[in-house]
């Protein structure tokens, strides 16, 4: 097991390295000149040509990555092209809200979206199961935007319960913290509750036609008892994985929902810096984003053995 | 004559599908007395495990439905049982062990949980408590090591081992009724003899009675003291062991018995050894059934009277009960 442990860290590497080159390539080549920007309009190509060679712009693609690469390795990662401010610094200020959001999403998403496709597999064919496989469809169709501005119109306009935007960090008491997530974290969680009911609800589906489905209810047992301790905890590998999957996918769908509720977090940063071609920053990012994602998968493939004892590594 | 401790009758499940309504059972009656061994037998399909299902009212629903008949345990109709009092029946009072030993075992789920969580249900024992009494079944049917076992998963237990643990979990409270449904079908040959041997046993234990089922002869001559011959969802023939060896009176427990491989024990003559007789045509399809008797369109001996009506069931000897127009004017059977 801790071999295992340890030689997935290891592989998780090349893969951050990779992620790293790709994107440092990507950025470079793409259209666009930070030192431009700074300069503003009424700037001679003289003043940008300083500029360029002040934040070492105009070297070759290898030197500056090698520089950053280098820098990273000493745990720098490098300082912001317009604020001057340490990478790392800017990062550490927006990841509370983000984490908020995404924790709060998974927490409401799993929550209902798991028993909803129990009992949609449960009573497959009813009025229950159709109701929960449209609303899947429906939470799959309407972008995320879309529902956030509905409900900030209801919630926070109409109804005037909770506020239309922004972001309290937690230090400042729990109920502005959460009556400002609410909104957000539910316009996340409904494609991600979409997602995750469907396949609760195949995934159930197959186990409740099982052998020992049938021997569980010769024995006696109560339905509750069967579904969950028997069906549900067979049919917990897919669902985990989806869950998985789709903490990746969140990443993209904070990015909106942080725009559409002017939540200062990675999104914000991400999208401001990708417009200022803020190079260090948007690097940074998605080596932070990269590496949450290779941990989850980490995560992920431990819960399996957890889960399933005919898995192991 | 004591009360059989378990009488169906005219017990008729039906699934309702798409195509039509399968008549899986229809209309069959049978009894069980305490601490006997009834053998159920009949080809793949004949409605003998929708039977059993249908007596534990465990039968898939929708699409099936038992429509009509009863089924009294002990005196109690189950059928018209409470879910929670079919519950405290199940697993406790009357219980089942199936066909498939890799797949009605939970694979997520240490066997002696499995077991244990069976006796806590029912015998509302502590975890503790109820995973000694696990054990200790483990011990009963034979699995060597049983502490270590318990704390496998069946993933790890082979095929013999795995039914040996469905019996355990089956007979851990001691049931009144054990219904078995093909225990061995799936199992090697050098075990099939083992399991049925460990059942035979348990059953003198406790004096369980037995609804055996199968559609291996052998296993009935060895083991049951009745027998009840199913076809097409319907009983055509239900006699004692002996009685029914002796004098088949259905064309269609005969042409099972000509079908069943014999060893000759004369080398001259397994030489020139005959071919199997077998039964021609297929079991029908139980949808839209033509009216007359199932048998029919494959017997031998099938007369106009066959086409028209069902054959009522009919007395023949004491104790032997035969459903076929023609069973009184049938030739003697030949004997290998």
């Amino acid at each position: 097991m801790y071999v295992f442990l340890i030689r997935r860290v290891l592989a998780a590497i090349p893969v951050v390295v990779v992620v790293t080159i790709f994107v440092f390539a990507l950025l470079h080549l793409a259209p666009g000149d930070p030192a431009a920007i700074i300069a503003g309009d009424l700037a001679t190509a003289e003043d940008v040509a300083k500029i360029r060679a002040k934040l070492g712009l105009d070297q070759p693609l290898m030197i500056q990555f090698f520089t950053w690469a280098g820098q990273l390795l000493r745990g720098d990662l490098g300082n912001s092209i317009f604020s001057a401010h340490p990478v790392s610094q800017l990062i550490g200020q927006r990841l509370e809200p983000t984490l908020t959001l995404t924790v709060m999403t998974l927490f409401i998403s799993i929550l209902l979206a798991v028993p909803l496709g129990v009992i949609a597999a449960w009573r497959v064919g009813s009025w229950i199961d159709r109701g929960v496989m449209g609303f899947a469809v429906f939470g799959f169709s309407v972008p995320g935007f879309v529902i956030g501005y509905v409900l900030i119109w209801v919630f926070a306009i109409e109804l005037d319960w909770l506020p239309v935007q922004g972001y309290t960090p937690l230090a400042k008491g729990f109920w502005p913290w959460l009556s400002n997530i609410i909104l957000p974290s539910v316009t996340l969680a409904l494609a991600y509750m979409a997602l995750i009911a469907r396949i609760t609800r195949a995934a159930m589906l197959e186990t409740l036609s099982q052998d020992y489905i049938r021997t569980a209810h010769a024995k006696g047992l109560a339905t509750p008892h069967v579904l969950l301790r028997h069906a549900l905890h067979n049919a917990a590998v897919p669902i985990v994985t989806v869950i998985g999957i789709g903490v990746a996918l969140l990443i993209g769908g904070v990015v909106v929902t942080e725009s559409v509720f002017a939540i200062p977090g990675l999104g914000r940063l991400t999208v401001d810096a990708i417009l200022r071609r803020d190079y260090p920053v948007i690097q940074g990012i998605i080596l932070v984003f990269s590496g949450a994602y290779v941990l989850v998968n980490l995560i992920v493939d431990m819960l399996y053995t957890v889960l399933d004892p005919r898995i192991r590594y | 004559m004591t009360p059989p401790v378990l009488a169906v009758s005219g017990l008729r499940t039906h699934f309702f599908t798409r195509d039509g309504v399968v008549k899986a059972v229809d209309g069959v009656s049978l009894s069980l007395a305490r601490g006997e061994t009834l053998g159920l037998v009949g080809e793949s399909g004949c409605g003998k495990s929708i039977t059993a299902l249908s007596i534990l009212r465990l039968v898939p629903s929708p699409p099936g439905r038992i429509v009509e008949g009863s089924v009294r345990f002990d005196g109690t109709e189950l059928l018209d049982l409470e879910p929670a009092a079919m519950r405290a029946i199940r697993g406790n009072r009357i219980s089942m062990i199936f066909q498939e030993p890799m797949t009605s075992l939970n694979p997520v789920m240490t066997v002696g949980r499995q077991i244990a969580e069976t006796v806590a249900l029912h015998q509302q024992l502590p975890r503790r408590a109820a995973m000694d009494r696990a054990i200790e079944m483990l011990a009963l049917v034979k699995i060597p090591d049983t502490r270590r076992r318990a704390a496998e998963y069946p993933h790890q237990l082979s095929g013999g081992m795995r039914q040996r643990v469905m019996i355990a979990i089956a007979m851990a409270c001691t049931p009144t009724i054990l219904i078995a449904d093909e225990p061995t079908t799936a199992l090697d040959v050098t075990i099939q003899a083992q399991i049925l041997d460990l059942m035979l046993e348990m059953k003198e234990r406790t004096g369980a009675a037995v609804m055996l089922i199968t559609h291996d002869l052998g296993v009935i001559a060895e083991t049951a003291q009745r027998v009840v011959v199913m076809y097409a969802g319907r009983k055509v023939e239900e006699a004692s062991t002996r009685d029914l060896f002796a004098r088949p009176r259905h064309p269609y427990t005969r042409g099972l018995m000509t079908s069943i491989p014999r060893l000759n024990r004369d080398a001259d003559e397994s030489a020139r050894a005959t071919r199997l007789t077998e039964i021609p045509g297929m079991v029908p399809a139980l949808i839209n059934l033509a009216p007359g008797c199932t048998y029919a369109p494959r017997c031998a001996y099938a007369t106009g009277q066959c086409r028209i009506a069902f054959p009522p069931e009919v007395e023949a000897a004491p104790g032997h009960l035969v459903a076929c127009w023609n069973a009184e004017s049938l030739p003697e059977m030949e004997r290998a």
